[in-house]
Order: structure tokens, then sequence, then C-alpha cells
């Protein structure tokens, strides 16, 4: 069974917060908490790097469109954050409204929430303020609309796509990297 | 972000690897900028099998995804629909039976060293060893048949029920595990000795593909590629599931976090889980078997008790099992032990659907369109140890039949968003070994 931080971690956290805590609850084990747009950065990061709850990795991160609950602001965002040395799990949620869709990226504390939140952009169409490149991850640049949200009706059909030029391709690198000759190669006299 | 030049450097080349390439199994693209035969740098693109599952999962109820959920990792299936499974009992607080949890354990195990042995054998034939990899899908067949005795399909199983499995597991099927357990062993030993000290297969891979622990954990890798770098983190010890704490088994970690490391973890999972298999089949529950609602086991005194309350508790099952070649075990006497007692949630034997008026309806309450298995309003995130990590399924429920949100985690997304730091700085030749390791599944990694 997943297991949530003890209650004296979640008030330490409350504390923390402050009044940016907006609610918290526990549903079948799970503890739930939700912030303020404004501290999401603030609050991750206090999760991974405080000793005492050391969320290190970033599980999860997705969206759910709350438009057909009626909920307001329309969309949430949902982390699932878990610490291997303090084996807890916790699950980070802020409401997101629709007409200014934007959170800061989480991209500073994990790597893989450059991929995530280019699925969060892709599916849904939240912007991550900071991100270094936010471009749609699954689906290809031309497709029209943010096919998770809700009112995306389940059979829509994109139009066709031009035949795209070939691009020159862009270098990847900014300066001219070396990288040692492997020690194999060396056998062959290379 | 470094800036991006407009110019690239003029000795560099660009190569795409992929989407359609031999050693991409699955479709993936990877750019790579190379300088001479060395990568300096390279993009990772993926969605090329994407098909909408979350979506289509949205649009169908709970009982409707379970076979889809197959389509995810296809080469471990029943992991797959467990995790599903548990999320939406998780939902419904709902406990199903220690011998139905045996199973679902069993059959995990099973699909994880399906999934290993087509890992380990896929890289090994990418690097010129096609003995092995016959070997080793030589192997994986006999499990396949295995599987396809109990579920009806080699593949595709959709065996696992929501409260239970859809049927019990067919007669003789524990000698016949030991027997397919002698030979994978068998085939795991042959497979030591052809690769482990092979100066080939040593070469391409070891100290090639190297992640830090501190990188891999940034990067949300779980699983066997985790474990590689010495972080013994697995979901089936951190988060016991199922009957998990009741089986002992280790969990293996490399040290270098290299490609070699990882296909050692990898061998060495494939003989815990022919452990955690053995003690499956000796520790599982036979016969007669009562619990009670919360799926505790019930002495014959409480029985006795139970039946003289008014009303009588409903979740006392004394049936022995028998599976006949009719009704694809689905009879009374063959799922009442595997499955959970709720009629809002599990299918009744096929004799009552067929047979009695309560029987038709339960079924058609659980099928039809607008009906169908309804968890209270809520939302859980159940993990369970997939084949390459961390299988995930967030599930938010507003309390009908159809899931309102339903996410998956699968482990591959995160590791293949780590596989650029992987490749640079080595040979384009390299990369090849170093994805293998990865096992990517496209239809997980895209959904």
């Amino acid at each position: 069974m997943s297991s949530s931080p003890t209650p004296e971690l979640l008030d330490k956290l409350a504390e923390r917060l402050g009044s940016h805590l907006l609610r918290r609850d526990a549903f079948r084990g799970e503890a739930t908490v939700v912030v303020a747009p404004q501290a999401w950065l603030e609050t991750c990061r206090f999760l991974k790097e405080d000793p005492e709850l050391a969320f290190g990795l970033l599980v999860d991160l997705t969206v759910v469109d709350l438009q057909a609950l009626g909920g307001s602001p329309r969309f949430e965002l949902v982390a699932h954050l878990y610490s291997i040395r303090k084996r807890h799990r916790i699950r980070l949620k802020t409401p997101v409204p629709e007409d200014q869709a934007q959170v800061p990226s989480l991209t500073p504390l994990w790597k893989n929430a450059n991929w995530l939140e280019r699925e969060a952009w892709d599916m849904f169409g939240v912007r991550f303020l900071g991100h270094p490149e936010l471009r749609r991850i699954l689906l290809y640049p031309e497709f029209e609309g943010h096919p998770l949200r809700r009112d995306y009706p389940l059979r829509k059909r994109q139009p066709l796509v031009a035949e795209r030029d070939v691009e020159e391709p862009r270098s990847m690198v900014s300066e001219p990297v070396r990288y040692p000759v492997d020690p194999r190669f060396k056998t062959f006299g290379v | 972000m470094k800036p991006i030049p407009q110019e690239p450097p003029r000795d560099h080349m660009f190569l795409n690897m992929g989407p359609s390439h031999p050693a991409m199994h699955g479709i993936i693209k990877i750019q790579l900028e190379l300088d001479g035969e060395t990568i300096v740098g390279s993009q990772v693109e993926i969605g090329y099998l994407h098909r909408g599952f979350e979506k289509t999962c949205e649009n169908r109820t709970y009982t409707q995804v379970i076979p889809y959920t197959d389509r995810l990792n296809y080469v471990s299936p029943l992991i797959n629909e467990v995790g599903f499974c548990l999320a939406v009992e998780k939902l419904f607080g709902l406990n199903v039976t220690r011998r139905c949890q045996y199973i679902r354990v069993l059959m995990s195990e099973i699909s994880r060293i399906t999934d290993h042995l087509t890992c380990i054998g896929a890289s090994a034939m990418e690097l010129g060893a096609v003995s092995a990899f016959l070997y080793l899908i030589k192997a994986r067949e006999t499990l396949y048949d295995l599987i396809e005795e109990v579920s009806g399909a080699r593949v595709m199983p959709n065996y696992i029920r929501v409260g239970g499995l859809k049927s019990d597991l067919p007669e003789g099927f524990e000698e016949r595990t030991r027997l397919a357990m002698g030979e994978v062993r068998s085939v795991l030993d042959e497979t030591h000795r052809l690769l482990t000290r092979n100066r080939i297969f040593v070469d391409r891979l070891s100290g090639l593909g190297v992640i830090s622990a501190e990188d891999a954990v940034s990067h949300g890798f779980t699983g066997p590629c985790l474990r590689s770098t010495g972080i013994g983190y697995d979901v089936r010890q951190a988060e016991p599931y199922l009957v998990y704490d009741r089986l002992d088994f280790d969990v293996p970690v490399g040290e270098t976090g290299d490609n070699y490391d990882r296909y050692l973890v990898r061998m060495e999972e494939m003989k815990q889980s022919l452990r955690i298999i053995e003690q499956c089949l000796a520790q599982m529950p036979q016969g007669p078997y009562q619990v009670d609602l919360d799926g505790r086991e019930m002495t014959p005194s409480e029985v006795i008790e139970g039946m003289k309350a008014k009303p009588p508790l409903q979740p006392i099952r004394q049936a022995r099992i028998r599976l006949s070649p009719d009704l694809e075990g689905t009879e009374k006497r063959s799922v009442q032990d595997v499955v959970a007692d709720d009629k809002t949630v599990v299918f009744p034997p096929k004799e009552d659907t067929y047979g009695n008026i309560e029987g038709l309806m339960q079924h058609f309450k659980l099928v039809m369109y607008g009906h169908g298995i309804r968890p209270p309003r809520g939302e859980v995130y159940q993990a369970v140890e997939g084949g390459n990590g961390e299988l995930g399924f967030y599930l938010v429920s507003d309390g009908t039949d159809l899931p309102y949100r339903l996410r998956c985690r699968g482990p591959c997304f995160h590791l293949m968003s780590g596989l650029s730091t992987m490749i640079e700085g080595e040979t384009v030749a390299d990369v090849v070994p170093t994805f293998g390791s990865i096992n990517m599944i496209g239809g997980e990694l895209d959904r």
C-alpha cells in the first residue's frame, strides 16, 4: 500500500505554506495538498530539498480538466512525488484558470519535468513559464487544439498537413565539444 | 539553456536514426549531431505511436479499459492489467481474495520474465548474438504457452478483472509451470554462458550508456535502469501491493549504471521472479476457502456464526475449484475463489447469467451502456512494478461508469527523456546497445 507522509510532516508543510495552502485532504490513505499557483515552484523545491520530506522523484505530472465537473478554475495541475529514501508519497495540486493557463516550470528541479510539461502543454494547452522549449511532444506541430480537454470531441478530424520543406538542421551544441577518443580505438592505431 | 547558434559548425554531420530503423524497435527518431563518429548532440523525438490512450479510456467503461491496457507494454501485459484493476479496486476500497492475489502475483512475475527475456534477447541480437536471441525467445514461448492456457491468448490476455480474475487457474497448471520454470532456468544458465563473459558482448556494453544515480533520479528513472545505478527502489519492496510482503525475494542493484549493469540486473531479476513464482505455487491457498468482507480468512466457527446471522453474511464461499473446458472457466465453482464478493463490480458465474434472472440482471447491469461499474467519487494513484519500472495509474472518478480522468504513468517515457544524456559523448554504434538496454516499448511510451 502506498504511504502518505506522517501527519507531523504534513503539518510542517502546511505551516511552511501558510496562506498558500488551499486545501489538504486524504482519500484511501493518499495525501493530497493543493497549493496556490504562485507557490507551485517553491513548494516543489521545499518538498524536494527538505531533508525530512526528501521527495527526490517526480513520479508524474499531469493535468485534470474539471470543465465537465463544473470545477472552477478549469484546470488542475497534478504532480505525484515520491521519496525513495523516506518511502512516502504525496500528491500536489494547483488550480490553473483557463484564461491564464500558465504555471512556473519545474525544469530547474527535475529533468523529466521537461518532457512531462511538454506533454501537459500538448494535451491540455497549459503553459509553463521558464520552460526551455515548450513544444508539442506526442503530436505534430500542426495539430489544432489540445485533445485531452473535455470539450475536444472524441472523433474530431484534423486537417491534412501540407508536406514540409526539409529544414537545415540546427546545431544542438553551443560551442565546439571535443569528447575524448574512446580508449578502445587505440588498439586499432587510430 | 545554452544559446543555439543558427549555423552548425562546419565539421558536424547530422544523422537521423529512425523513425524507421532496424535497431529502433518501435518507432522513434533520434537526431544525432556527429563529430566524426562521436555524438556531440542529440534530440529524441517520440509520439509516432500515439493512439490517444487516455482520451479513449475516458470514453469507455472501466471494464472496457482492461483489454486496452494490454496494449501499453505489450511484452508484459498482465502487469498493466493488474495495475489498472488495483487502481479501480482502490477507488472502491475493495479487497480481493487471497488466492486471487497470489494468482495475480504469479502472472505478473511470468510477465516480468517475458519482458526481460525479450529485452535481453533483442539487444543481444542487435549486437550479432542471434543464437542467444533464439534461445531466449524459445523460453519466452513456453511462458506464453502458460499465459495462453490460463487466459486463452498469448500476447493480449485480458485476464485480470476488477475485483478478481476472469477464471481460476486450469487443472495441472502447477506442474506445467514448474516444468516451464525449469526450462527458463536452463535457458538463463545457457545465456549466462553465452553472453555474460563473452568478450564481444561485454566490450559493447560495459562502460557505455552510463548514467549517474542523481541524473537517473532526476530523470524519473525507475525499474532496472534505476537499480543499475545502485539505487534499490522497487515498488514491490518499497510499497508492497498484493502479497509481495509475504514473499521472499531480493532486489538486485548495479554499481555503475552502464549497459552491462542493466543486463546483469535484468538477468538476476528473472531469477528472483522464478523464486517468487515458486513461492506463490507453494503458498497459494487451495480448495475450500472462506473470507469475510475485508478479504480476511475466516475460521470454520466464524463461518457458522456468519451463516446464523440475519441476513446471513454473503461472502462465504466454500466451493472447490475445478475447471471444465466449456464456459471458459467462468462457471461458479472455478470463479468463486478468485473474485471479490461485490455484485456491483464482479461478473456473476456463467450458470447464473444464463440460469436465473438475478444473474442475468447482474451481468447486464455491468455490461450495458450507462450502467457498469461505478466507483465512488475520488482520486487514487496506484503504482505497480512493471517490466521497466514504476507503472502508475492515476484515476479520477466522478461517480459514473466512465473514468473521469485516467492517467497512465509509463516508465519508458521517463527513461527516454534520459536517453540523450546516456548517448552523448559516445559513438553512433553505441546508440544501439544503449537504446536496447533501456527497453523502450512504444505502446507505453506514446500511449
